[in-house]
């Protein structure tokens, strides 16, 4: 296990894609915190202004600062995803998965491999992600003279449990890209569905009571669970969230799920 | 020849039994009940047409693929068995199962912990397969040939006693075909098991000790390439400017059967199998029949490995057909 570990760890870093995928993030993820912390500290209401019929909840402060900072996960996720879903699927594009098979016949073995290497890659766009949406964030409320809430112990353990939801979106992905091996085909639909469908269920799902039960338990609802700050809830715009472990256990029951899927489906399939 | 050492131990580990293995990809019948064995210490060429089961059987013995019966083991057990397989055996199944954006060494690298080797040993095998100046050149940009030698990297780095190359001599030119031969045949002085797949006898025939023989799934023939050469029919074509002399030695000497008819359509020229130029000889000399041509055609082992494959063609499916195609 230990060598399926390393050689797992090797395919992920000999690669460009996954520097390319990270700054990409941090980029991405400092000019949404900068644009946000600038329009949530001129006008709290502003985020969900345009959307008619939803009431715009009022927002402390501190809870601005905490919905800035947890960015990565409420809108970043989508690229510690990608890197853990191309991990498996590029095995399948580059015809990998046979020399990957010879030297690892376990199937089992070498997904959990594939699973847990990508923990350290998780960690380190948990860790990019979240500095760089608290960095332009703060940077910014800084620069408007507003509190940054740095020292409070709340907000910080937001950020880091930001960290902690992005590590286990990365997984996540292995788990996706195990069931879907098609590369092009996991692309689209987790772009659709992380920047579309779910986002839609989510503001839908939050207006009526029946279903405001079932939308805290889809994915990025208890990634965002995992900070125990929503850009969605706080704002008003979906229902909200499960407590910190409640989400971590969901999002990870995705992992596992999907993976296990994968396994009787895609892994137990003759390597042709 | 630095990069290799031989096995330590150099026993039957090494047998490569394929037992009755049948494969079906739902109404296919890819593999039909096969059955033979190699040893080490040869190199053996595993020979068939394209689509004949060549793959497939190999990748029912790697693991890769299950079978629908029968068993196929390496050394007595199968490849799911093997600890550090990398070490036991080296198998290069397609020339194109590398990342494009990996350099030749990163991909040595990516299996080196679990064929239990160092980076040092990844330069060494890479050296050794001549991709030593090109180590940190991404593979996509690798023609085919250097692709093969990167393959044959691969299945060089745990040191193996088995090697399983299927095609390996596929866009590799003159002076790398000879180098793998020289190569192949080092692998199997030292006591390794050598087998080779390719659709082309004479592209290993130089090579191989032993052949298989498959055709639609199941084998053929399987013996020494000797025993395959001793199958060969030499024939002999003669020409004579009595036509009908030539047909009436034919007959009075009881080769009627033995004439190949599509190149006796010209009077008075005439080709025998089965039979010797001397016995044509003498017996044109007896009747005072003149000829003008004597010509013995030493037929090669590819025409012998054509009509093995050919024997028994399955009713139903055609021969390739050139008109209405090639105009």
């Amino acid at each position: 296990m230990t060598a399926a570990l390393r050689t797992e760890y090797r395919k992920l870093v000999t690669t460009r894609l996954w520097w390319i995928l990270l700054a990409s993030m941090a980029a991405y993820m400092a000019f949404l915190a900068g644009i946000m912390a600038f329009a949530l500290t001129q006008d709290p209401g502003s985020m969900t202004g345009g959307a008619p019929g939803v009431e715009a909840a009022p927002m402390t402060p501190e809870s601005v600062a905490r919905t800035i900072y947890t960015l990565a996960t409420s809108l970043g996720y989508v690229f510690p995803v990608i890197v853990g879903a191309l991990a498996m699927t590029s095995e399948f594009r580059h015809q990998t998965i046979t020399p990957t098979l010879l030297a690892e016949p376990r199937r089992t073995v070498f997904l959990a491999a594939k699973m847990l290497s990508s923990v350290v890659v998780g960690l380190l766009f948990g860790i990019v992600g979240t500095v760089s949406t608290v960095g332009a964030g703060a940077g910014v409320l800084a620069l408007m003279g507003e509190p940054t809430y740095l020292s409070d112990p709340i907000v910080v353990r937001s950020a880091w449990l930001s960290v902690v939801a992005l590590t286990v979106w990365t997984v996540v992905g292995v788990g996706f890209g195990t069931l879907l091996t098609n590369q092009v085909a996991v692309i689209v639909v987790v772009l659709a569905f992380t920047q579309f469908v779910e986002p839609i269920l989510r503001i839908a799902g939050g207006q009526f009571d029946w279903s405001e039960g079932m939308s805290k338990y889809l994915p990025g609802a208890a990634g965002e669970a995992i900070t125990g700050s929503s850009f969605y809830a706080d704002s008003g715009m979906a229902a909200g969230l499960l407590t910190s472990w409640q989400g971590f256990a969901v999002l990870l029951g995705y992992a596992v799920l999907f993976a296990v899927v994968g396994r009787v489906t895609t892994l137990r399939r003759d390597i042709t | 020849m630095t990069a290799l050492t031989p096995p330590a131990t150099v026993t039957a580990d090494g047998v490569i039994v394929i037992d009755h293995l049948t494969k079906r990809f739902g109404p296919v019948l890819a593999v039909d009940d096969l059955s033979f064995t190699v040893r080490p210490g040869r190199v053996t060429g595993f020979l068939g047409p394209n689509g004949a089961g060549k793959t497939t059987t190999l990748r029912i013995l790697l693991g890769l693929v299950r079978a629908t019966a029968g068993t196929a083991t390496i050394g007595g057990s199968t490849y799911a068995h093997f600890t550090q397989p990398m070490r036991t055996v080296g198998a290069a199944l397609e020339a194109a199962s590398f990342h494009p954006g990996r350099t030749a060494l990163d991909h040595l690298r990516v299996y080196a912990p679990q064929a239990g080797v160092s980076d040092a040993r990844c330069r060494e095998v890479l050296d050794f397969v001549g991709l030593g100046p090109v180590a940190n050149r991404r593979a996509g940009g690798f023609s085919l040939g250097m692709r093969q030698r990167l393959a044959l990297a691969t299945t060089l780095l745990g040191d193996p006693q088995v090697l399983l190359l299927d095609e390996p001599a596929n866009g590799l030119d003159p002076e790398g075909i000879a180098w793998l031969r020289g190569l192949l045949r080092h692998l199997a002085a030292e006591g390794r098991t050598v087998l080779v797949s390719s659709h082309v006898l004479s592209e290993v025939e130089q090579t191989v000790d032993d052949v298989v023989i498959i055709a639609r799934g199941a084998l053929v023939h399987s013996s020494s390439l000797a025993a395959l050469a001793a199958l060969a029919e030499p024939s002999v074509r003669i020409a004579s400017p009595d036509a009908a002399g030539l047909t009436r030695l034919i007959e009075l000497a009881g080769w009627a059967d033995r004439l190949e008819p599509a190149a006796s359509t010209r009077p008075g020229v005439a080709v025998l199998h089965r039979v010797t130029a001397a016995e044509i000889g003498a017996r044109a000399f007896a009747a005072g029949l003149e000829l003008h041509e004597l010509t013995p055609r030493d037929v090669g082992l590819e025409d012998t490995f054509l009509r093995l494959v050919g024997e028994g063609a399955i009713p139903g499916v055609a021969e390739p057909r050139l008109e209405g195609v090639v105009r």
